[in-house]
This record gives structure tokens, C-alpha cells and sequence, in this order.
């Protein structure tokens, strides 16, 4: 990432510009179009009153002739989908905020203390962020249903750090082996103790690499599917992704309209986060695939 | 970067009157275990334990509510007779092979595009990560409306510009609905892969490509003998995470087609929800989820491997 953006550019002065945009503007034109076509559509779709959605032949699809909110007004009025939205904006905070507590300590104490073990320790988290959702959801079923925690936000809170604490325990790990030691042997000789000089020294370098486990944990359990579908029977305590496939369809009647605006201001919370923290992102990304 | 040597130690100014206390918070071990111990605990009652506990599961005919007696192999039996199981692997390896390799070849390219001069680079790179950002099932609603029968806009617009006669059933017929959620899944897929990969290209020393370029190497010949083999350490620790995700997907697949038409587009993830949620039977769902663990095993030795050789590149002990 040092070298940023300038590395192969070397030659390209080479190249002229219809050359360029043949093998350059036209193919990343056609990639663009199909990656944020689905978008448009979401979008399009969410405010188009339903006679020109069901109409091909009179209204263009690939415009909205007379906008409507009423796809929008029926969404927050008629369904509980406002109640999913808080409920996912909760456990999202909830189990980002545990998990950012567990994976400092862990990651401090794996790539900092070094205590005896810690390099299988740190082996493990990495091979726990590898196992997925998918198999453990049927044996957790059975565990949450036993602690009774079955249908309420808490098995969500609860669960949801088995993913995120080894995703951010890595990427922390990664990212305390940047802060030069020599800042923490200069605390050790004035005095401080190990505690301090996590809270007083690392942390405050680390700024950076917290912001980045922390949005992408939160997107994460924003877009978490299998276990809010698993663990959560009652309307009113779904979320957004699970809110919106089980309840918004009505038997074989699909409201096109409104399950767009649903799947529209259910991105958006996390589109609007990514769009502030673009760098963090991208860090976090590319830093849990480096190490 | 080793810890403090003893000489090092001994040289710290200690206070006279030191508590207990004190003296264990700053001893590595203890401190170190104590500082793992909210991340362990989470990790062992929530993964480790019913990662044991679904191989317990999967021999048992446990049902929702009913704790299930010891079957020994007979879900595995069962399941080597049945014919949906089957054809959920085979699904299930089409879906992996083939998205995987698509995901891979369109995301390097993109990679490729992006690591070029660029105007307003940072902005399109941001764009194109959207598809990645935004939840999987929701995006996977778009596309279920892109496919709908009636009025999907794909459809629509070949039929506009003369290349199909009838609205294509994307959804309705067995290999349709394959190929339709496989494309969806590569859209998806390809910004995970093109920033990963894009952030490896960007380590790649330019002067590599001109001493290739003075050496009389094409287009072609930069990008084999350069830029792969710089790559390959990165591709395999991306590729092996594509492949899990992929390997395990269930969401998309729950979203668009649940499964359908008559098992088609059914995967071990969605076979073992189906068996175990919807009807009821723990113990079946859990053995077809144990029958995924093999296939991740592969993955996650590929994945080591693939980082043993990217240690070993860049000249470091261990």
C-alpha cells in the first residue's frame, strides 16, 4: 500500500488516448454499468407508482415517469419495518462494540504480551475466522434455545462475535504490529504498567485500525442473514434482511415497489457508514486477506 | 522484536512496596491470559462447542424440542442413499467451481483496469465496492426482481433490441435458475476479489515491469512472467476465501430461489436448513452440514500453504 497508486504507471505514457479508452474506459464503463445497475433499478423500482411498474408497453422501465413515495409511506406506516431497522442498528452496535472490547485484549496480549502459547492462540483465531455460519448454525439453534435466549436480540448480540472477534482479533493483531516497540520499552522505563500503556499508548496509535475493524464488524452483523434467521420467530424482533424476505411478501403477491424501498433504505445505513470511511474499508479488507 | 531480555528487566525501577496485584498485572502470562479471556470465552461456548456439538448432532435423530438418541451413522447412510443430497453436492461444486473461476478472472481484470492512471481513481474504486458492502440479501432482492418472469427489465431489453422473441423464465426452468444465481453470486463476488487483488498489484515495483519491458517482453509477457508469479501469494489466500464463502453460501440462494425449481438450485447449506429448520430434523441437517467440513479442510490447507509461500518469498525466517 506504501507505494499507493503510482506503482505501474511507469510506462503508460506510452499509450495514447484512443488506445486508452478502448482497452481501458470502455471495459471499466461495461463493469461499472453491471455492478451499480442493480442499484438503479432498486432504486427506480422504489418510486414508481404501480401501474407504470406493470406497464412496459406505455412507461419506459428504465425511467420514472411520475415519482411516488407511496411504495415508501407503506413500508414505514404499514409494516414493522422501522422496528427491524432498530432492532438491527442495536445488535449491530451491540456485538461491535463487544467484540472491538474482546479482540483488543486478545490481539494485545497475542501480538504484545506474547505469553506463553500465544502463537497457537493466534493460529486458532485465525483458523476460527474460517469456519462458517453455515455449519454452525443448527448445533447453536440448540445451544441458544437451552439458554433461552431463543427469539430475543441477545442471541444475536451474543453470536454474532463468533465471527467478528476473530475477523477483528486478526486485523488488530496486524495492525499493533505497525506501533514501533521501542514506544512501549520508553513506558515500561517511566513506570508504567502493562495496562497503561495499552489504554495510554497502543490504543491511541491503533486509532486507525479501530475504526477499521469497527465499520467492518458493524457491516457485517448489519448484513448477517442465516443466524437472524435461525434464532428470531417473531415479527418484531427481526432484522432488516430477514424482515424484509419472510414478511413483505404476502403469499404469491409481491409489492415490487415496497420490497425495493425496503432492500433501498436497508443499504443505505451501511452505504452512507462505507462512504465516510472508504480508506478504513478498503484497509480492513485487504489487511484480513495480507496477514 | 523479542520481549524484554532479563538484563532488561532487572534494570526497570521497581517500587519498594509493590502490591500482589500489581505484580501479577504486569506478568506476561498471567496478564496475557487474563486479557484472552473474553475472547476466549466467547469463542469456546459459541464456536468451539457446537462445532463439537454438530458432529454430535449429526449422530443423533435429534429433532427441534426432542434432545434425540445416538444413531451412530445412520443420517450418513441415509444420506448416501438420497438422491436430493446428491444433487445438492453436485450444486453445490458447479456453483463453487464455476463462480469462483468467473469471480477470478473478471476480478482480476477489473484489478488490472484499476491499477491503471485513472481518472478519478479513488471514487471508482470506491463504487465499485458497493455490490460488497451493501447486504446480500437485499442486493439479492434486486435480483430477484431483475429475474422476475413477467417483467424483468433483462428481458425486456433483449426483447427491445431484437435478440430473444419471449420473456426468458430465469427463475423457472433447473438450468436458468443455475446460471442465474451464479451470476448473481459473480456480481457480488468480483469487488472483493478486484480490491484484493488490486491492493497486491499496487506492491508490484514498477522498475520490474521496465526492466522486462528493456528486455523485449510484451503486454502478454509482462503480465505472465511478472505479474502473476508476483501475485500468486495473494491470489491464493483470496481465491481460498472466495472459495469457503462460496462453498458455504446461503443467503443468496435462500433469497432468490429458496432452493427451487424442484431442488435445482438447492445447496448443502440450504439442504441442511431445509432438513433441520423448516422440518424439523436436527440430527439429518447437521450431517449434511458435517459433510461440508471435508471440503472446507481443503480450502483452509490450500489457504496455509499459500501463505507458507508468501512468508517464504519474502525472505523471512519461520
Amino acid at each position: 500500500m506504501a507505494l499507493g497508486g503510482a506503482a505501474p504507471e511507469g510506462m503508460e505514457y506510452l499509450e495514447r488516448l484512443p488506445r486508452r479508452l478502448v482497452t481501458l474506459y470502455l471495459p471499466l464503463a461495461v463493469f461499472l454499468f453491471v455492478l451499480l445497475f442493480p442499484f438503479y433499478w432498486m432504486t427506480t423500482t422504489a418510486f414508481k407508482p404501480d401501474e407504470e411498474l406493470y406497464n412496459y408497453a406505455r412507461f419506459n422501465p428504465f425511467w420514472v415517469h411520475h415519482p411516488t413515495l407511496a411504495h415508501i409511506k407503506k413500508l414505514f406506516f404499514d409494516t414493522s419495518y422501522p422496528t427491524w431497522l432498530v432492532n438491527t442498528m442495536l445488535i449491530a452496535v451491540a456485538s461491535t462494540a463487544i467484540s472491538l472490547f474482546c479482540s483488543v485484549c486478545a490481539a494485545y496480549a497475542i501480538e504484545r504480551l506474547r505469553f506463553a502459547g500465544a502463537r497457537y492462540v493466534g493460529l486458532a483465531i485465525f483458523l476460527a475466522y474460517l469456519v462458517p455460519p453455515s455449519i454452525l448454525f443448527i448445533p447453536l439453534a440448540a445451544i441458544i434455545f437451552n439458554l433461552g435466549l431463543f427469539d430475543s436480540d441477545w442471541a444475536l448480540i451474543l453470536t454474532y462475535p463468533t465471527f467478528l472477534v476473530p475477523f477483528c482479533t486478526w486485523l488488530l493483531m496486524g495492525y499493533f504490529r505497525t506501533i514501533p516497540y521501542e514506544l512501549e520499552e520508553c513506558a515500561l522505563i517511566d513506570g508504567a504498567s502493562r495496562l497503561q500503556i495499552l489504554w495510554k499508548i497502543t490504543l491511541p496509535l491503533a486509532i486507525p485500525g479501530l475504526i477499521s475493524a469497527g465499520i467492518f464488524a458493524f457491516t457485517l452483523s448489519w448484513n448477517e442473514f442465516i443466524y437472524a434467521l435461525t434464532f428470531i420467530s417473531s415479527s418484531e424482533n427481526k432484522t432488516v434482511p430477514v424482515g424484509a424476505i419472510t414478511e413483505l411478501v404476502e403469499g404469491d403477491v409481491y409489492h415490487w415497489g415496497s420490497l425495493m424501498a425496503a432492500a433501498l433504505f436497508g443499504s443505505l445505513p451501511v452505504v452512507i457508514m462505507y462512504s465516510f470511511f472508504v480508506e478504513h474499508y478498503v484497509s480492513s479488507l485487504t489487511g484480513a486477506v495480507k496477514e | 522484536m523479542a520481549s524484554f531480555t532479563p538484563a532488561q528487566r532487572a534494570a526497570r525501577p521497581i517500587p519498594a512496596r509493590r502490591r500482589l496485584v500489581f505484580r501479577l498485572a504486569d506478568d506476561r502470562n498471567f496478564l496475557g491470559i487474563a486479557l484472552m479471556l473474553p475472547a476466549a470465552t466467547f469463542l469456546l461456548v459459541f464456536l468451539a462447542y457446537p462445532l463439537c456439538l454438530g458432529f454430535w448432532l449429526g449422530m443423533t435423530d435429534a429433532s427441534i424440542g426432542q434432545a434425540g438418541r445416538f444413531v451412530g451413522l445412520a443420517n450418513f447412510i441415509s444420506l448416501a442413499h438420497d438422491n436430493i443430497f446428491w444433487l445438492s453436492v453436485f450444486n453445490t461444486m458447479l456453483y463453487t467451481i464455476v463462480a469462483s473461476a468467473l469471480k477470478f478472472a473478471l476480478g482480476l481484470y477489473l484489478a488490472l483496469l484499476l491499477n491503471r492512471r485513472l481518472f478519478l481513481k479513488s471514487l471508482v474504486r470506491a463504487i465499485v465496492l458497493l455490490p460488497f458492502v451493501t447486504p446480500t440479501v437485499l442486493s439479492a432482492i434486486a435480483f430477484w426482481w431483475i429475474y422476475d418472469p413477467q417483467f424483468s427489465i433483462i428481458s425486456w431489453s433483449l426483447m427491445k433490441l431484437g435478440f430473444i422473441h419471449q420473456f426468458i423464465d430465469f427463475l423457472g426452468s433447473p438450468w436458468n435458475a443455475r446460471w442465474s444465481v451464479i451470476a448473481a453470486n459473480v456480481w457480488r463476488g468480483i469487488p472483493f476479489v478486484a480490491i484484493t487483488l488490486l491492493a497486491g498489484l499496487q506492491t508490484i515495483s514498477p522498475s520490474l515491469y521496465e526492466a522486462a519491458t528493456l528486455d523485449g517482453a510484451g503486454p502478454w509477457q509482462r503480465f505472465r512472467f511478472v505479474t502473476l508469479p508476483m501475485l500468486s501469494p495473494i491470489i491464493a489466500v483470496v481465491m481460498t476465501f472466495s472459495v469457503l464463502l462460496t462453498f458455504t453460501d446461503f443467503q443468496l440462494i435462500y433469497a432468490i430461489t429458496r432452493g427451487g425449481p424442484i431442488n435445482a438450485t438447492q445447496l448443502m447449506a440450504t439442504l441442511s436448513f431445509q432438513r433441520a429448520i423448516t422440518e424439523g430434523r436436527l440430527g439429518e441437517g447437521a450431517a449434511i452440514a458435517d459433510a461440508m467440513v471435508p471440503f472446507l479442510l481443503a480450502a483452509i490447507l490450500f489457504s496455509y500453504f499459500g501463505l507458507q509461500r508468501r512468508r517464504w518469498q519474502q525472505g523471512s525466517r519461520d
